[in-house]
């Protein structure tokens, strides 16, 4: 029918705005990047943006079901701990060195989905509580920085064969391999469902445990993929929990700017890969406008504020005041 | 026929109530078997355990002859039974494709193939009628009536056996109900058992094939369509035992109605839920809101707390026409307005927070200087609402909802009386509580108006608006289609005319 793409639109214009929104801060930044479009600063970009683009794409995944995962930053922590210590020796022993990373990832989201399933605890306080714990087994596999990571797969990882960086063809992987099949899954459905009203999900027969355990369990590997690729950056583990934190909080704000909703139901992770992309560049961009550091959080508090505004806005036709509230 | 699917002596409980008490019940392929009954006959509670949603304390349910548990919705869907709620299971973020397909979505590959999910609910709509809803349109954005359309669709994609339908029609606009009138008759000649909820008699002439009647958690009677007058059909319906004793009503006083209005609303209306309102009620009286169920009761009290935007007509207080914009100002001494409103749980009290705090704060402006809260002041006048409403509470500081259901109640309104309100609308105050702490409030209500407040009272039991009210006005669909008071106050008249039967209910009496 003719007018799909005005649903098509409306479905998705929270990522088309962030991506927008990031296409304009990205040309400011190169734009006035002594380099310019050069391999390296592209490369160093994506670098940096793609680390925090997965840890949001996890973020999104328990958003959708009007959950919350505030263990993300400390699973992407841990996964880097474990890497540090198994992406070592020879081609095979690093190849099931990333498995074991992965799956301990997965493990982590598995346990904090079932805690809320099965215990029925909120999400917002379980997985701070086990992101602690996790943050907790971190320090014990490094009480210092350090440890290693598999030098040729690291370099051919963080480089940019061809001049696209290979970061992105990592990130462009996991987007086809875990977000689309996963969107386009009974399950994917089934969460979105969920947040959009749980009740009448259950009242169509959706199995609201499982969706919800595959949303975490998904989320803990997400993170963990993250971390394994901030080890390939950094060649070395550290159980730091102000990283952990840091990328925790900054992947709400980039699953916000990326247009889903926090109460859940609506929103794609696309849209948060790119709101990781701008909150990524909003710091670079004040560096090369000579800035101080000390107003970044202040700019990107503003753009925070000022996607939520957008979302805000639909409350002004509400004609019972009872459902501002729900 | 031979019937598809069969209740047998089903009982249900909630708590102390009884929902379903032996209840019989049986549909036949290719009929239309319409359920009647008033407010809390245990219709509701019934579809639900057809549909797998409550589960039957005792009784069989029997489908093609074999006996059948359904321990959730889901196994009632795949046993062929596809209910019909108010809006209850769409999800609104989603595409009206998604929200057709989402029990059992198409797969290709183990995904979602979003081309057949589309000729699916493509399918679906146009056999519900409604092509010319978009597929990818997000339900949220379609009116009341549209997504009515889509549950019914949403309902046909499983290709149910029997197909349950509770007040489907409510919410529609004539041009729908008419496409609905016409589907169902095509389902029932292609043989499919339809049961079919509704408040109007009309529909009920017009569709069903047999009629079965509820009360009070009773099979009264089956009978086939059109053998049984209106006025019978009433006389099944009613019958409940009037259990409560209510405080005697003053004599029609001449004064009264000299009075000048504490409360008096011409035309209002909002949002084509509510029609035409002229309402008047005047210090010293209960005025009644009738009728069945969410027939615009809940929003009129909520136009007059200020809730509701956009409100049209004009609303007078004590004579001086007033605008209202929240409760917060319907509250000042000034309006002098005070809803309790319908659930107490969530809207009327904070379950986990002390009597003493949920008694004081409507009125905190009152009990404060300054600011900060007088607590001296406020615990004397806490004590004096426990006394006055003689609630049982072990300590004012234990949690609100460690008491009991009657006694959450009694502090809900205690809470408002604090503010010395003049204009009292209650929605449906006795709901769930036990016929003691009915019979205390039936009292306060009384004494209250006769101490110069003007008292609304919505209820949903007949008895408790034959037994309380001086005057009750009956709701229909957003508009006030009758009242009644003194003897024409009977539960006849009320059962009647909540069924916008003006007529037969003369021919009845």
């Amino acid at each position: 029918m003719s007018d799909d793409w005005k649903f098509h639109l409306r479905e998705h214009k929270g990522a088309y705005a962030a991506a927008a929104m990031f296409i304009v801060i990205f040309a400011l930044y190169i734009l006035n990047h002594q380099a310019g479009w050069t391999a390296p600063v592209i490369t160093t970009a994506a670098n940096k943006g793609v680390l925090l683009a997965i840890v949001a794409m996890a973020q999104t995944l328990p958003v959708l079901t009007a959950g919350i995962d505030l263990s993300v930053g400390m699973v992407f922590v841990l996964a880097n701990c474990v890497a540090s210590h198994l992406v070592v020796g020879t081609p095979l022993q690093a190849a099931v060195g990333v498995v074991a990373v992965l799956a301990v990832g997965a493990l982590c989201g598995w346990i904090n989905g079932a805690i809320i399933v099965y215990g029925r605890l909120q999400p917002i306080i379980t997985t701070l509580a086990t992101g602690t714990v996790y943050y907790g087994i971190s320090l014990g596999l490094r009480p210092v920085p350090g440890g290693d990571v598999h030098a040729g797969l690291a370099d051919a990882l963080t480089g940019a064969p061809g001049g696209v960086p290979a970061m992105l063809m990592v990130l462009l992987a996991v987007v086809l391999l875990v977000w689309v099949p996963y969107r386009r899954s009974v399950s994917g459905r089934a969460a979105l469902a969920i947040g959009s009203s749980e009740a009448a999900a259950y009242m169509s027969g959706v199995n609201i445990g499982r969706t919800k355990l595959i949303a975490y369990t998904l989320a803990g590997l997400l993170a963990a993929i993250g971390g394994l690729l901030l080890t390939f950056v950094t060649y070395s583990g550290e159980a730091s929990s102000t990283i952990g934190g840091v990328y925790t909080l900054n992947s709400i704000a980039a699953v916000v700017i990326g247009g889903t909703s926090l109460a859940g139901g609506a929103g794609t992770a696309i849209g948060s890969i790119f709101g990781a992309f701008v909150l990524r560049t909003i710091g670079d961009l004040l560096f090369v406008f000579d800035f101080e550091p000390l107003w970044q959080p202040l700019f990107q508090g503003i753009i925070l504020l000022t996607a939520v505004s957008l979302g805000a806005l639909r409350l002004l036709r509400v004609s019972n005041r009872l459902e501002l509230f729900k | 026929m031979e019937p598809i699917l069969q209740l047998v002596d089903i009982s249900k409980r909630y708590g102390g109530v009884r929902a379903l008490e032996r209840a019989r019940f049986a549909c036949a392929p290719g009929r239309i078997h319409a359920l009647l009954g008033e407010n809390g006959a245990g219709k509701s509670t019934l579809i639900k355990i057809m549909s797998g949603v409550v589960q039957p304390d005792e009784g069989r349910i029997v489908l093609e002859g074999r006996e059948r548990r359904f321990a959730h919705p889901q196994d009632a869907v795949s046993a062929g039974i596809a209910c019909i709620f108010q809006e209850l299971s769409l999800m609104p973020d989603l595409s009206v494709a998604d929200n057709i397909c989402i029990t059992n979505p198409p797969r290709r590959f183990g995904l979602i193939d979003r081309m057949a999910q589309r000729r699916i609910a493509e399918a679906a709509l146009a056999r519900a009628g409604a092509e010319d809803i978009h597929p990818l349109a997000p339900v949220g954005s379609l009116s009341l009536s549209r997504r009515q359309m889509v549950e019914i669709a949403k309902a046909l994609s499983r290709n149910p056996k029997i197909l349950i339908l509770d007040e489907a029609t409510s919410a529609l606009t004539a041009a729908d109900v008419q496409r609905v009138y016409t589907l169902l008759k095509r389902l029932r000649d292609e043989g499919m058992a339809i049961v079919y909820i509704s408040h109007r008699m009309n529909e009920i002439a017009e569709l069903a094939d047999d009629c079965s009647v509820f009360r009070n958690g009773q099979h009264v009677a089956t009978f086939e369509a059109g053998s049984q007058s209106d006025a019978q059909t009433v006389e099944m319906m009613i019958g409940r035992d009037i259990e409560h004793a209510f405080p005697p009503k003053p004599p029609a006083q001449a004064g009264l109605t000299a009075r000048a209005p504490a409360l008096e609303t011409r035309g209002l209306s909002w949002q084509g839920r509510l029609h035409d309102i002229d309402l008047t009620a005047r210090p010293g009286e209960i005025v009644g809101l009738g009728g069945l169920d969410g027939q615009g009761q809940r929003e009129f009290f909520l136009a007059l707390f200020g809730v509701l935007r956009g409100v049209g007509g004009e609303l007078k207080l004590e004579g001086r026409p007033v605008q209202l914009r929240s409760p917060k100002q319907a509250k000042r001494d000034d309006y002098g307005i005070a809803l309790v409103p319908e659930d107490r749980k969530t809207d009327g009290l904070m379950l986990p927070m002390s009597v003493l705090d949920n008694l004081s704060f409507a009125a905190l402006d009152r009990l404060s200087r300054a600011g900060i809260v007088a607590s001296g002041a406020e615990l004397r006048a806490a004590e004096d609402m426990v006394k006055r409403l003689s609630i049982k509470a072990p300590d004012l500081s234990v949690p609100v909802g460690t008491l009991s259901g009657g006694n959450q109640q009694k502090v809900v309104i205690a809470k408002w009386l604090m503010n010395a309100p003049r204009i009292i609308p209650l929605n449906d105050p006795t709901r769930g509580i036990d016929v003691g702490t009915k019979q205390e409030i039936y009292a306060l209500l009384r004494r209250l108006a006769d101490e110069g407040a003007a008292v609304l009272l919505y209820s949903t039991d007949y008895a408790e608006l034959i037994g309380c009210c001086d005057r009750v006005a009956v709701f229909f669909d957003g508009r006030i289609v009758r009242w009644l008071a003194g003897d024409e106050l009977t539960e006849r008249a009320l059962v009647a005319s909540a069924l916008n039967l003006t007529t037969t209910e003369k021919a009845a009496a």
